[in-house]
């Protein structure tokens, strides 16, 4: 048998090679995921795809983000009451701040100093200073107050009421609603365009993205989705990330398990990524090479190829994760 | 077949005298001979990649779960079911295959070529290897062929494992075409034939993690899953999947080894005409 020992140095060589593409070549940043369900936080590793930590945090965590420099999270504990910060270093949580009842979702202003909370059940949008704990408005809004988007220069910021079906826009020094702009049925998320020109509002019954003008604030367009082989009740966008650049966007489908990818000039769908059960929030990685998406039915995160728009893997982390947030490691 | 002049440094370790270069001239010739019927027939190229791409198009349309397959090895996240089987049919390329070419084994048996190929004055052993290696490298062509087309088709494994495939096709093909060469040396006419396919290769192709994963095997029925652990076919196919994804499964190399070497030992053994199968047909064993 001549061609054995050939097949055997090849198969050497598949193991060096199956060895090699093992180690994904991205740097490594860490994903901080809020698990719903069993009250905790995964902290993975991106580039190795493994789970580093899981903390037991505040009762029904939500929405999740971080300070700019990387040091601390906030994170809403909505059944507390309450937002919490927990230092990335020590991960232990080491102050809570006065959020307003049930605390879903949040945005931080571009300066990193003042967190503007939904508050669900109250109806009202809380302004709080970060380094004081003062809270210093609270602006009532629609009813079920949800998604939370803030323009580049800080000056206004957009809520989603998901039963008045509106994006409230409120000017961030009066804290005074200027617009109100009807979108489709239960608006879940808000995202400014990273040149301000324009705000993406996601509806999870409407099954729509609207794009509002900025400058007119009025709708400009609606992108609508369509799978085959899935009823259109199944497609529910809910998060809602813009790439740095504003050239692309990516959009959270819910029960559809997948990601609309969604070119920023001609509102065109490119392409529907496959991910895990109720796709539900999303975040870039700092680099903006891959974006991870929020599995909440299959309890696992998916990262997804920003520029092959693949997706890569699938990691397993806690009951429900329902947001994401990604830091320098 | 030409024997060159010049002696070889090997020529005294190789039995009845022939170099290293007459053995590549006889390989060489077995498969020309085996590319050429294959290129001859069209209707055979065409029809062993219908089938595949039938299950690809026809089949997996109907089973698609537009929700994803669960996340199992290699894949390291969800996948479609079009994306889940295609390892399996290349699987079922080679499987097909390795049977065909054992049939012309038979046909050639009843038309008398075969003779023409075993009084060679080259070790039978080897006149096997060469054959076998043959129809193997017709069949990875037809994989490749076969994978190029499911490209299209969304299924899009990474690059490196378009190589990383290569090795593992080989072995499978090894495999499965020394089974065919195996169960040719017990078959008297060609007529037999479709039944022993019928015994031999939708039980193997069914009974495997080609179409399904095991663990929905097991689910329903836990003899159904012990069957389909003991099946070769089952290892072939997931040395090919692990392999196409960049990743070795060492428990399927093993295995595919292990039968490799079982069955073509057992088809050299049969072959052989001082203790084989062949001497007791050879009565039947040709007309021309």
């Amino acid at each position: 048998m001549q061609k054995r020992p050939t097949s055997v140095a090849i198969m050497l060589a598949t193991v060096f090679c199956g060895g090699l593409l093992g180690t994904r070549p991205a740097e490594a940043f860490m994903a901080y995921v809020s698990n719903e369900k069993d009250n905790t936080v995964t902290v993975v590793d991106t580039a190795s795809g493994t789970v580093v930590k899981t903390l037991p945090v505040g009762q029904r965590p939500r929405g999740i983000t971080i300070s700019h420099d990387g040091k601390f999270i906030y994170l809403c504990a909505s059944d507390d009451d309450t937002i919490e910060v927990i230092d990335t270093e020590t991960l232990q949580i080491v102050d809570t701040l006065p959020s307003g009842p049930d605390p879903e979702l949040f945005v931080l202003s571009p300066d990193g100093k003042t967190l503007y909370v939904a508050n669900e059940d109250d109806n009202l949008v809380t302004v709080i200073d970060i380094e004081s704990r003062d809270v210093l408005a609270e602006i009532p809004v629609g009813v079920e107050p949800e998604g939370m988007g803030i323009s580049p220069d800080g000056k206004t910021m957009v809520n989603t009421s998901e039963t008045t079906n509106m994006a409230h826009f409120i000017d961030t020094d009066s804290h005074e609603i200027t617009h109100n702009v009807l979108v489709d049925s239960r608006p879940r998320f808000a995202e400014f365009k990273p040149d301000g020109s324009e705000v993406w509002v996601s509806a999870e019954i409407g099954g729509t993205v609207s794009v509002i003008d900025n400058a007119s604030r009025e709708v400009k367009h609606k992108i609508t989705f369509e799978i085959a082989g899935l009823r259109s009740e199944a497609i529910q966008p809910v998060g809602v990330r813009i790439t740095a650049d504003g050239k692309k966007a990516y959009v959270a489908l819910g029960p559809a398990n997948r990601v609309a990818v969604v070119d920023t000039a001609t509102y065109k769908v490119e392409k529907y990524v496959l991910v895990g059960q109720r796709v539900w929030q999303l975040a870039f990685t700092p680099d903006q090479k891959t974006i991870i998406s929020t599995n909440g039915v299959s309890n696992d995160i998916t990262f997804i190829d920003v520029a092959s728009d693949e997706p890569v893997q699938s990691v397993t982390v806690g009951a429900m994760p329902w947001g994401v947030v990604v830091s320098p490691k | 077949m030409s024997i060159p002049a010049q002696t070889d440094a090997f020529a005294s370790h190789l039995p009845r005298g022939f170099g290293l270069a007459q053995y590549g001239a006889c390989l060489t010739g077995i498969m020309l001979r085996e590319g050429l019927r294959f290129l001859n027939q069209r209707e055979r190229f065409i029809s062993s990649l219908v089938r595949p791409l039938l299950w690809l198009f026809v089949f997996a349309a109907g089973f698609r779960q537009v929700l994803g397959v669960s996340i199992i090895p290699p894949y390291k996240t969800y996948v479609l079911y079009e994306v889940y089987i295609t390892p399996g049919l290349a699987g079922m390329i080679l499987l097909f295959s390795g049977m065909q070419s054992s049939l012309s084994m038979v046909y050639d048996r009843e038309m008398g070529n075969m003779r023409t190929l075993l009084v060679s004055p080259f070790p039978r052993w080897f006149l096997l290897v060469s054959k076998l290696l043959a129809g193997v490298a017709v069949s990875v062509v037809q994989v490749y062929v076969f994978l190029a087309i499911a490209w299209f088709w969304s299924v899009k494994p990474p690059v490196i494992g378009y190589l990383l495939v290569l090795p593992a096709l080989v072995l499978a093909g090894m495999m499965l075409c020394s089974l065919g060469m195996l169960l040719s040396s017990m078959i008297r006419q060609l007529e037999n034939f479709a039944g022993i396919m019928n015994f031999v290769i939708f039980p193997m192709y069914f009974a495997s993690s080609a179409l399904y994963p095991l663990w929905r095997i097991q689910e329903s029925s836990p003899l159904l899953f012990h069957i389909c652990q003991a099946n070769p076919f089952t290892y072939a196919v997931e040395l090919i999947r692990f392999a196409l994804y960049g990743r070795i499964d060492w428990a399927s190399l093993a295995v595919v080894c292990g039968f490799t070497v079982l069955f073509l030992g057992g088809a050299i053994l049969a072959y052989d005409p001082a203790k084989g199968l062949l001497s007791r047909k050879r009565d039947t064993g040709g007309n021309g």
